[in-house]
């Protein structure tokens, strides 16, 4: 087994690398050369920095209150909120912004209720609206990653400081502090790394010389000037600092992957006071609110417009999931290889599209096969390519540790009964990776589903995912059959992600 | 025979040394204290961890570079011992081939295999839902179906109550028995010792003294070997 994997897990990365680096390449041969930033590239590296930074400081402060209530508190429905916390990662960007623009927007909710007071109404746009976006997206994140960090620490702990009669400002010094000492660094840095690379936000929300991302100034510099130089040289830029970002990430500690076991609450004695008490309720309603709303009002839009959407948007849906799941076979290909395979090298490729610019690796893919095929019918193949190696660090993230517990628990057993190859893959490996396989499918399912990217480069007036055309339908002031679209999108990516994971969790018995 | 010629081990500062010789059919334990390298010395045997220096010789033939599975030698370890996704009649087919292509005949013989070890009927169960007594007997049954000449013990029973080891361990001479087998087995448990294996081989002092007989060193003990026996 050692050399055939070996070489497959070789094949895997040098494809990998190829997609990320070798696109790029192809993109500076073409522009002949990248050039050197001008003034609005450096501006649009200094918004996408600040809003990345704005975005994962204010994801993870205000996670903190909102991890704590929940580690300390129990209360009906409890479950089913942890849960729907990790909805926003995988919930559609455009539909997100639509749930905002619901609430937020000129004519949202929000700015209903500001001008019965006589307030003036809040511009939802630019670094604001951009900034927001993100927190809601990666706050739920932020949230379950911290919960995990305290509900890691033992239970015989708090009941230790409650013996010793800790107050909560002892327990705050001597527990949760060091807890999250050590584990905060890493979530905002992996927030401030998804954030770094946003397109689909900047697009929606941002825009103009001030509000405007480097993958956004990409797309720009492609669609509107079709000047590949410069995006060559925004998307090394963005290379750099993505890789800076990421190397520094990969130095932090984060914990386990996408917690497991949520659902305990270990007993506190420390929060039985009715100021902590308000303090808590406030935070979970303050998130509730945060989360829900958008969402409801979506749905609350759409839903019943969804049968009667037109014939191009059913269209469009199809082709997104026939991306959608040739994306996840493909990533899955990929992953496998690599996350058995194991070795720095193999682990660095495989995070490498973390800190690449999907519309470049997009555009290099097209500069590539020009010369064998015509552009709009590579539109959809090269797509699923790109989300596949976009969701590869994702995958990877889920895969490598079981691999590696695997091979902890099973491995002598499986060498002293000869047991290699093709039966160990099918009698081992795949049997107990069953669940972050299916994790990790339903999760690029998903993100293939609702990503709004190379697509909207590329796609013809007549073919198009459902993303683009919900994009399509928002610019053009179709807002009921906007809403209705969103209300699809945002079905078929949750449902993409429940089967998968779905699958992988039956027939867990052992 | 079993040789083990000027072995070498070494691990950070660990270091073994075991010079000897094991009679075919014979049945050894390993006795010392802990951290004098008993499990240490099987993972050399068994091909998991590779020797400084010396060779492992299995009826003269050098066994250093094969890997563990092609070794002539079944192995037990402390835990971990079956794959809990498997059902037992999978598990006990690994035994007799690791892709689990398996004819009706095969089947049969994994039949039989668990009938031996008194698991008749529980081929379609998985290993979780087995008690620990049982789970043992899976793998014993395996051990049957790959007929290795040579089988190590790596304390797999050590988890199990005093009676339940001692009819393992009876299990395993009769396995060992009919087999024709030569059993090496690491034991921290003199009662175990005296039970199964008439020759011991000692762990002291950095060395593996070669095997003597397990009465005769009991009643007396070398120092280390007493300090370790508390008497």
């Amino acid at each position: 087994m050692p050399s055939r994997l070996t070489l497959m897990a070789g094949g895997a990365a040098a494809f990998v690398a190829l997609l990320t680096l070798g696109t790029l390449a192809a993109v500076i041969a073409r522009a002949g050369g990248a050039g050197w930033p001008g003034v609005a590239d450096w501006a649009a590296l200094r918004f996408t920095v600040l809003q990345a930074a704005l975005s994962a400081f204010l994801s993870v402060a205000c996670a903190i209150p909102v991890a704590r209530a929940l580690a300390r508190r129990r209360f009906p429905g409890r479950g089913i909120f942890i849960t729907l916390l990790g909805a926003p990662f995988i919930l559609p960007v455009i539909v997100a912004v639509m749930g905002l623009l619901a609430i937020f927007g000129r004519s949202g909710a929000l700015n209903g209720i500001l001008g019965a007071f006589g307030v003036e109404p809040l511009s939802v746009y630019g670094l604001k609206g951009v900034v927001l976006a993100h927190v809601f997206i990666n706050l739920p994140l932020a949230v379950r990653l911290i919960l995990q960090g305290w509900l890691a620490i033992p239970a015989e702990r708090f009941r230790l400081a409650a013996a010793l009669g800790f107050g909560p400002r002892d327990i705050a010094r001597h527990l949760e502090r060091p807890m999250l000492r050590e584990v905060v660094p890493g979530i905002a840095v992996t927030i401030f790394l998804i954030c770094l690379t946003s397109f689909a936000v900047a697009l929606t929300l941002g825009g103009g010389p001030k509000a405007t991302t480097i993958e956004l100034a990409i797309f720009q510099a492609f669609r509107f000037d079709f000047d590949l130089g410069r995006a060559a040289m925004l998307a090394a830029m963005q290379l750099v600092i993505c890789a800076a970002t990421a190397a520094l990430a990969a130095r932090l500690s984060l914990p386990p992957a996408f917690g497991a076991g949520l659902d305990l609450a270990a007993q506190h004695w420390d929060a039985a006071s009715p100021l902590s008490r308000l303090a808590d309720a406030a935070a979970i309603g303050l998130a509730a609110l945060l989360l829900l709303a958008p969402l409801a009002a979506v749905i609350a839009a759409g839903l019943p417009g969804v049968f009667r959407l037109p014939l191009a948007v059913w269209q469009s849906a199809l082709w997104s999931v026939a991306v959608s799941l040739a994306a996840t076979a493909l990533a899955l290909l990929l992953a496998l290889p690599i996350a058995l395979g194991r070795g720095r090298v193999l682990e660095i490729t495989g995070m490498l599209p973390l800190a690449t610019s999907a519309l470049v690796v997009g555009t290099g893919l097209f500069l590539i096969l020009r010369p064998v095929a015509s552009p709009a019918s590579l539109a959809m193949p090269v797509t699923a390519l790109v989300n596949a190696v976009m969701a590869l660090p994702f995958c990877l993230r889920a895969l490598i540790p079981a691999a590696r517990q695997v091979e902890a628990d099973y491995a002598r057993l499986a060498d002293s009964l000869g047991l290699t190859g093709l039966a160990r893959l099918r009698y081992l490996t795949l049997p107990r990776l069953r669940r972050p396989l299916g994790f990790a499918a339903g999760l690029t399912a998903a993100m293939s589903m609702g990503d709004l990217g190379v697509v909207a480069l590329f796609a013809d007036p007549d073919r198009a995912t459902l993303p683009l055309q919900l994009y399509r339908l928002m610019s053009a002031y179709r807002m009921e059959d906007a809403a209705a679209a969103a209300v699809l999108l945002m079905a078929l990516s949750f449902a993409l992600f429940w089967l998968f994971d779905r699958g992988g969790r039956t027939d867990a018995a052992a | 025979m079993l040789q083990l010629e000027n072995v070498t081990v070494t691990q950070d500062d660990f270091r073994l040394a075991a010079d000897l010789t094991i009679r075919e059919g014979a049945r050894v334990a390993v006795i010392g204290p802990s951290g004098a390298g008993k499990s240490t010395l099987l993972s050399v045997i068994a091909g998991f961890y590779p020797p400084a220096s010396g060779r492992v010789l299995w009826q003269d033939r050098d066994l250093t570079d094969l890997p563990p599975g092609d070794r002539p030698l079944s192995i037990l370890f402390q835990d971990q011992n079956l794959f809990p996704h498997l059902t037992v009649a999978e598990n006990v087919g690994l035994g007799i081939r690791s892709d689990l292509r398996l004819s009706p005949e095969d089947r049969g013989r994994v039949a039989e295999a668990l009938e031996r070890v008194g698991l008749s009927g529980m081929g379609d169960r998985r290993p979780g839902t087995l008690s620990g007594g049982q789970q043992s007997r899976v793998a014993l049954a395996r051990v049957l179906l790959r007929a290795r000449p040579l089988m190590l013990l790596d304390e797999p029973f050590d988890a199990l109550g005093p009676a339940l080891r001692a009819e393992m361990l009876d299990l395993v001479a009769e396995i060992a028995g009919a087999m024709g087998a030569t059993v090496l087995m690491v034991s921290h448990n003199p009662a175990d010792a005296l039970r199964i294996a008439p020759e011991t081989i000692l762990l002291a002092d950095g060395r593996a003294h070669p095997p003597r007989g397990t009465a005769e060193l009991l009643e007396n003990p070398p120092p280390a070997l007493a300090a370790y026996l508390g008497k």
